[in-house]
């Protein structure tokens, strides 16, 4: 029933064909192709409610696509067995928006977390490794701080430094800029483009800040409404001839997606009540 | 009415459903243990927040009950002039039914609770999704040691909470009341039997830290992953363990002591 294309294109590590998924009977994707090219910054742009979190998880596993496919490195993620899908998510980085840093460890145990949990490294090599990390991400002096005592900026920095601590070859960022400081901004944003280039990384940048994402990314696809809407180059999109992405683009308060929710006439609504 | 029926209907199937996710997620704990052997450190860090951070709380009721117990029963047993078996009294009466369900109801409130809390926490800001992104299950990681804890601290706690009761009772009733020394223990060491009271006793204290522990963590992992909804799941984990203790307590009772 559905026609899925192999993909064709090895230079892609993430490729994405006839996706559709939906939940609680809202259609989130409906048909979606994407190419996530490697050692680029992909970002994937939308308004809020888009599903653009939901993408992320789908790429990782943690959702299965009801048609359509999700492949990573050429291999069909909804069709791994458990142990090659845990296999495929150790080559994973995930930033997530909140940090999901473990509350009962220090930062250092943190990052030490996926360290510990799949290799057998003598506890020396373990620190070295962390130190490593951390200093990449500016926080070695904050090792011992608990994540209660981060300010949200340093610790979606020591999550970074977590995803990495594996060397992946891809990590996908959750709204990273969401609720940061310019400062805090500037560094995460400086840090993605760095780490992607210094590591050799596949990076994918799921976001709605439009200025920050478009600074750094090679290539961004604009979702809408279970669609992909508009796909090119920062440069290349800014002077799209599709209205619904100029808008996106700049920020406009007005256009194709209106300011008003939909409602009955103003002036009816304001005279015709029965109190 | 058809709406009523309907309704009683949806929440009949929805409660089925749970039963039978939690069959499922006890299964999936039940496959972490082995990687509790290799890692024997997971296990004893919840030992020491499971169990041994509740101790006062068993310790202090322990003595409680006892004390009570032993007022009472001495009241009761002064009348007929038989005071010399209050001590049998309060040992069966705790080592059987007070020892095994109060520890197991103080046990859901104090550790259950915070078990239900705190892994619905860690959903709430996707720690669990985090660990699975990092290819760690969290089940196996975060649910499996805190299960296994409470299920080997209930019994353990229930034996200190009945030895406490024991020397509460023995207080109240020889030191301050009078009773023969002497007699409290020896009828007591002639009345009590190991396997009858004390095996029995230390049966239901598995069961009900098998029962408590399990709602306590499936009810977190289970937990709508918003405040509210952590909230909820712990107030479901204290008020299904009660019932669910209580109510074993009367199946085992019955087939323990039932002839």
């Amino acid at each position: 029933m559905n026609d899925i294309p192999e993909p064709t294109d090895s230079a892609s590590l993430v490729s994405i064909r006839g996706l559709r998924f939906s939940r609680g009977g809202r259609t989130i994707f409906d048909g979606v192709d994407l190419d996530i090219p490697r050692g680029k910054v992909t970002a994937i742009m939308g308004p809020s409610g888009t599903g653009k979190t939901t993408l992320l998880r789908l790429i990782g596993g943690q959702l299965e696509p009801e048609a359509g496919s999700v492949r990573v490195d050429g291999q069909e993620v909804a069709r791994l067995s458990r142990g090659a899908l845990y296999a495929l998510r150790k080559r994973m980085g995930m930033l997530f928006q909140s940090g999901a840093l473990l509350t009962d460890l220090n930062v250092f145990d943190n990052v030490a977390f996926p360290l510990r949990e799949h290799t057998e490294l003598p506890e020396a090599m373990i620190r070295d490794l962390v130190l490593m990390k951390l200093q990449a991400v500016g926080l070695r002096g904050a090792r011992e701080l608990m994540p209660s005592e981060l300010s949200g900026g340093m610790a979606r920095r020591i999550a970074l430094a977590r995803a990495i601590a594996l060397d992946p070859m891809m990590i996908m960022y959750d709204e990273p800029f969401t609720g940061q400081d310019p400062i805090s901004m500037g560094a995460l944003v400086e840090l993605i483009r760095l780490l992607n280039d210094a590591l050799g990384l596949t990076s994918i940048i799921v976001s709605h800040d439009v200025k920050e994402t478009a600074a750094i990314s090679d290539y961004i696809y604009v979702i809408s409404q279970g669609k992909v809407v508009g796909q090119g180059t920062p440069d290349g999109l800014q002077q799209t001839d599709s209205d619904w992405v100029r808008q996106f683009m700049q920020g406009l308060p007005d256009g194709p997606v209106p300011f008003h929710y939909p409602a009955t006439d103003y002036a009816e609504d304001l005279l015709n009540h029965d109190a | 009415m058809l709406e009523f029926i309907r309704q009683l209907g949806r929440g009949g199937i929805g409660q089925f459903a749970k039963l039978g996710r939690a069959n499922l997620f006890m299964l999936k704990v039940l496959g972490g243990f082995p990687g509790l052997v290799r890692r024997p450190g997971l296990l004893v860090a919840q030992l020491w927040s499971v169990g041994v951070l509740s101790l006062m709380i068993i310790v202090v009721s322990g003595l409680f009950v006892g004390m009570v117990l032993g007022l009472q029963v001495y009241n009761t047993l002064v009348d007929f002039g038989a005071e010399e078996s209050l001590g049998v009294a309060v040992a069966l009466s705790i080592v059987r039914e007070l020892g095994p369900v109060v520890t197991a109801l103080l046990f859901a409130g104090r550790a259950g609770s915070a078990l239900a809390a705190e892994i619905g926490l860690m959903k709430a800001t996707e720690q669990l999704s985090g660990m699975e992104m990092m290819a760690v299950d969290p089940i196996h990681r975060v649910v499996a040691p805190r299960f296994l804890a409470g299920f080997i601290s209930m019994p353990l706690l229930a034996a200190i909470f009945s030895a406490v009761g024991i020397y509460g009772g023995y207080f109240v009733g020889v030191a301050l009341l009078g009773v023969d020394d002497g007699a409290y223990w020896s009828q007591m060491q002639a009345k009590v039997d190991l396997f009858d009271d004390i095996l029995n006793g230390v049966i239901k204290s598995l069961v009900f830290g098998w029962v408590v522990t399990w709602i306590a963590v499936f009810e977190g992992y289970d937990a709508i992953p918003t405040s509210e909804g952590v909230s909820r799941a712990t107030t479901r984990t204290v008020v299904y363990a009660a019932f669910a203790v209580l109510g074993l307590d009367f199946v085992l009772t019955a087939l323990m002591f039932g002839d």
